[in-house]
């Protein structure tokens, strides 16, 4: 489905990117790892366009994203939940998860596609009519995630879902995630979180310093030594 | 009935004040930036609405909506041109730019029209009195006071109800997280510009109505002062660029009554200070403070 490859991204004269690929096939939830600075933000706003490559492609079902306006991309079926969350603080929570769906014409399945939401986020409906910015960390997460789930998007970049959440609502989080791939929809899920991650994972890819470094099965790379003694904790 | 009548022509006043603020508030706004060419478009607005009538005999409102027409397509020329190629320069680059572009359209005017003063022809002449003629208030300030409420309950609405005011509310906060959401934020800026400069002929037509001389620089000091005003109010905030607009005509006009009409500038101003001396946003200025 999604297919990146020889990425490279610079900022400025440094090479926060030097040339990786890698892909996710139709169904998969695949994770990249790494540590602070290894460049997995980078890597998620160039997949949705945020960031110009200065070479390489990104491939959704053959189709190089680089070539085109950012803000086509979501609805050729990719959405993304940025890092930080970034909902419309200022914007009721219904507001929100309308501008999700922003793309869409078929206004009854939009409707249809916010009661699922409800039903998958119940604290959301609870608070639909609250400004976002009012929610707690966890809640906006969940707004985050269901912002992106408006799009109807056939593949879903998920950046640092855990960030910042108590251990309960982060386990909570990685629940709701393997339930949207459940229903259908392809995962790219960015993390910190190494442990978590791979155990939802289908398989894996470590970034280290804007190069992969390693990749496997989320089982193979969790029993991997390298990955336990840099990203597990021993 | 001194003080009613000086209320009443303060808050003509502040209609205008109020018409042009919004459009650097919105820009604002949107894309983060003081367009301070918005007071020359002011200015073109006027004078196309005043050739409209004086050359070829258009009558007032068919005039102004020919203005309108005019401005908003010079606004998104504007951005086009001079803006949009500067959207990752640093702020102070777009600013000086504004600048340039303000003294471009002077200068434009001048060769174009002269720089003598042209009379603006008389419209909605006569007044209605009120309490036994006691007091009387001109067709002109009714029409402006009531277009200008009639501008601020169509853009709140425009704003909170319409998908494109919502995904303009988007772009203000985060352009990056609407560019995610399928927003082509350049378009937005475009309709921002647009509706900004639209707005600056509205303001045109009725400053000029009541101020009847058109000159090539007629576009700086309404616009100054609206630029206070929109500060004044909260800059970004539509109601608060209202509110900033009204107060600021209000006590223009009564400093100029009861006061001194040399120091109304100064006092104008020494008010914006105290303001922002209390409340560093504005009157209606908000920061929410974000949860982590």
């Amino acid at each position: 489905m999604l297919k990146v490859e020889n990425l490279v991204v610079k900022y400025g004269m440094i090479e926060a990117i030097k040339g990786i690929s890698f892909e996710v096939n139709d169904g998969e939830i695949v994770t990249l790892i790494g540590s602070n600075g290894a460049g997995k933000t980078t890597t998620m706003q160039t997949i949705s366009g945020l960031l110009k490559p200065s070479q390489g492609s990104v491939l959704l079902d053959g189709v190089d994203l680089t070539k085109i306006a950012p803000h086509k991309i979501v609805p050729m079926g990719l959405a993304q939940v940025p890092e930080g969350r970034r909902v419309f603080a200022q914007q009721t929570v219904e507001e929100n998860l309308e501008l999700g769906a922003y793309h869409r014409k078929d206004k009854d399945e939009v409707k249809k596609d916010m009661e699922n939401v409800y039903e998958l986020f119940p604290r959301l409906l609870e608070r639909k009519s609250q400004l976002a910015g009012t929610l707690s960390g966890g809640e906006q997460q969940m707004l985050a995630m269901a912002r992106a789930l408006m799009a109807k998007p056939k593949i879903m970049l998920m950046d640092e879902p855990s960030m910042g959440l108590s251990p309960l609502l982060v386990k909570e989080i990685f629940r709701i995630i393997e339930n949207i791939n459940r229903q259908g929809t392809t995962v790219l899920l960015v993390e910190q979180n190494a442990k978590m991650a791979l155990a939802i994972a289908d398989r894996a890819y470590v970034l280290e310093t804007g190069k992969i470094i390693l990749e496997g099965t989320g089982a193979e790379l969790a029993a991997s030594e390298q990955v336990r003694k840099a990203y597990l904790g021993g | 009935m001194a003080f009613l009548s000086y209320l009443i022509s303060g808050l003509g006043l502040g209609s205008v004040y109020a018409i042009i603020a919004l459009g650097y508030s919105m820009v604002y706004g949107i894309a983060k930036m003081l367009n301070f060419a918005h007071g020359d478009v002011i200015m073109v607005g006027a004078y196309v609405s005043f050739f409209a009538m004086t050359l070829a005999g258009i009558p007032f409102v068919v005039s102004a909506l020919i203005a309108v027409v005019a401005c908003t397509l010079l606004g998104i020329t504007i951005e086009r041109l001079a803006y949009k190629p500067l959207r990752q320069a640093s702020s102070l680059s777009v600013l000086i730019t504004a600048i340039g572009v303000s003294y471009f359209l002077q200068n434009a005017a001048q060769l174009l029209w002269g720089s003598d003063t042209k009379i603006y022809p008389t419209v909605f002449p006569g007044s209605v009195s009120l309490f036994n003629g006691q007091l009387s208030v001109s067709y002109l300030t009714i029409i402006t006071i009531l277009t200008c409420l009639l501008i601020m309950t169509v853009l709140i609405m425009f704003i909170n109800k319409t998908k494109t005011g919502k995904a303009m509310r988007a772009c203000s906060e985060d352009k990056g997280a609407a560019t995610l959401m399928g927003i082509n934020v350049n378009k937005i800026i475009s309709i921002t510009f647009a509706i900004g400069s639209g707005l600056a002929a509205i303001a045109a037509v009725l400053l000029c109505a009541t101020y009847p001389s058109v000159y090539p620089t007629l576009g700086s000091m309404p616009g100054i002062r609206a630029f206070t005003a929109a500060v004044f109010g909260g800059i970004g905030s539509i109601p608060g660029a209202f509110l900033g607009g009204l107060l600021l005509g209000v006590i223009e006009t009564f400093a100029k009554a009861y006061i001194s009409t040399q120091l109304s500038d100064a006092i104008v101003f020494a008010v914006l200070i105290i303001v922002l001396l209390i409340k560093p946003t504005g009157l209606l200025g908000k920061k929410i403070s974000e949860k982590v």
